[in-house]
């Protein structure tokens, strides 16, 4: 495990902003990090990063505590938009972050390369558009060659091609065996990208698995009949109205037995709950 | 290294940084030079100063009381400035969180700023005294007066100057670091150095104790230190205090706000 917590909590007088949230993050993999706003996510990212201090609870990033030199040297991060000097150029901006991670020059242009960003690497950071700015925020993260990197909301303020453009980057940096533990309220964006997700809501985490096991088991949509006779026929079914709902992947054998028994078959079709439903089914936002 | 090589980058290229230190330069030569020449040329002298008193002011040997004479009240205030803004300005553009992000310690990160505010300072300092130098010598030039480069004395103003501009540089970062922000910090900076010590010397005279507390303030120790080592006929130096004394003040009101800040910046959540 790359990133593991024990029930971290963080407090603000009476109120839990993160309460007793255990999660785990693997190497390799892409962790979507689900919630709506004011869910948690950022204070959780913020603990990782020994920004603010849990309440209670443990946590460890890399096998080190957070916030130690060892651990954020190995850790690239972009919490809740980039934080750059307006009156520095990006590439300035990169220089100056690298003297703090104490890397060299030839890391600054290999991240304004990455990002693609090379062209406009000697404007002023205020000039930059938020998708520039929010790609130099990944450059400054990519700095040193993290083992992990951790992104918070990154395609926040984005156009739907500056969101497009940075989802591209992190597929780009997950099929290089990138570890990246990203923040979303986004759930297109999750489900494209994550491996794994873990969702909080109100400050606990109410699952973590694969996007898979979140939706749950398919569900074959049935469209026959006589509908009654069907329903009779399969075991198992449910019926909703004039179509039934069976837990089975087999469609071909269904429809066989439904054909074989003189029953008029319409349709089948999967009926996949998205990762939407599921979402707002666990955290009761509509 | 890393921090102190980082913040220095930042601060050299920031513009705010010359402004300030362009600005006093000019407030420094216009006030100490450029007046004090037209009154000894014609000019109405209203503050009773002979004129063997104005050609000394301006004499290349007495640059070092020149330079420290400037910094208790209007040089600090600047100096002040510049250091609430240098961390106070990291909070409004997120920067601190990226630098506390970086990797190195917040204690390493704090000491990288203050590293570079400390250079950015000795530079200021020095920047005062040559270009005041370079007035005071032009003027004894154009006048045709005898003149002498100043000797080792001038380390004492010099070295008094420098503890003066730590002190604001400290009560800055101080005051970006609490209020976590630049405008507050720049607002009540200005304010304590320039207003309210002022205002309680003015109610000192009417009640004994708080003349005796209006000494040891920073403005006040400050200002009795660059009376103690020769700068005069400039707002904010005084002379009640003896130097050792106002210095030791000075040294703790340095201590008291770079460890508080400190402090402050180590324990406190970045949110």
């Amino acid at each position: 495990m790359i990133v593991t917590t024990e029930k971290l909590t963080k407090r603000y007088g009476d109120r839990a902003v993160v309460d007793e949230v255990s999660l785990s993050v693997r190497r390799g993999e892409v962790y979507g990090f689900l919630g709506p706003n004011g869910a948690g996510k950022t204070t959780t990212i913020r603990m990782l990063l020994g920004l603010v201090r849990p309440t209670s609870g443990t946590a460890s990033v890399l096998g080190e505590a957070p916030g130690t030199p060892r651990a954020l040297l190995k850790v690239g991060s972009l919490i809740e938009g980039p934080g750059f000097y307006p009156y520095l150029s990006g590439r300035d901006n990169l220089r100056v972050h690298a003297a703090r991670r104490g890397v060299g020059r030839p890391h600054v242009e290999a991240a304004l390369e990455q990002v693609d960003l090379v062209g406009a690497a000697n404007e002023k950071f205020r000039r930059y558009s938020l998708g520039m700015k929010q790609r130099l925020g990944v450059a400054a993260a990519l700095l040193g060659q993290p083992e992990l990197l951790i992104l918070d909301e990154p395609t926040n303020g984005l156009d739907p091609a500056g969101m497009a453009d940075m989802r591209d980057l992190v597929r780009a940096l997950a099929s290089q065996g990138q570890t990246v533990l990203l923040s979303s309220h986004l759930l297109g964006e999750v489900e494209e990208i994550c491996d794994r997700v873990g969702v909080i809501s109100q400050g606990r985490l109410v699952a973590e698995s694969t996007v898979e096991q979140l939706r749950g088991d398919t569900v074959l949509l049935i469209r026959a009949d006589p509908i009654e006779k069907a329903h009779v026929l399969i075991e198992g079914s449910s019926l909703h109205g004039d179509v039934l709902h069976v837990r089975e992947t087999d469609a071909g054998s269904l429809v066989r037995t439904l054909v074989h028994a003189d029953v008029d078959v319409q349709e089948v079709r999967p009926l996949r709950r998205t990762l939407e439903e599921v979402f707002f089914e666990m955290t009761g936002v509509a | 290294m890393g921090s102190v090589k980082a913040e220095l980058l930042r601060l050299w290229k920031w513009p705010a940084t010359w402004v300030l230190i362009g600005v006093w330069l000019v407030m420094t030569l216009t006030f100490g030079y450029l007046f004090n020449y037209l009154a000894l040329n014609g000019g109405t002298n209203t503050r009773d100063l002979s004129q063997q008193q104005l050609i000394s002011a301006m004499q290349p040997e007495n640059v070092g009381a020149a330079v420290v004479r400037g910094l208790p009240m209007f040089g600090g205030a600047i100096i002040l400035v510049l250091a609430a803004l240098a961390v106070g300005s990291g909070y409004g553009w997120g920067t601190w969180k990226t630098t506390l992000t970086a990797g190195p310690r917040r204690i390493s990160a704090m000491a990288g700023t203050l590293g570079a505010l400390a250079i950015i300072v000795v530079l200021l300092v020095a920047l005062t005294f040559v270009v005041n130098l370079g007035a005071a010598i032009t003027v004894a030039s154009v006048e045709g007066w005898d003149w002498s480069l100043p000797g080792a004395g001038v380390l004492e103003p010099l070295a008094a100057s420098l503890l003066i501009a730590a002190m604001w540089t400290g009560f800055g970062v101080f005051l970006g670091v609490v209020t976590k922000g630049p405008a507050l910090a720049v607002g009540l900076g200005l304010m304590w150095a320039i207003v309210t010590e002022n205002l309680l010397r003015g109610v000192g005279s009417l009640l004994g104790p708080v003349e005796s507390l209006t000494k040891v303030l920073p403005g006040g120790s400050a200002g009795n230190l660059a009376g103690a080592v020769g700068g005069s006929g400039a707002p904010g130096v005084l002379t009640d205090l003896g130097g050792t004394t106002a210095a030791l003040f000075l040294v703790g009101y340095v201590v008291v706000f770079l460890g508080a800040a400190t402090l402050l910046k180590v324990r406190r959540d970045l949110v």
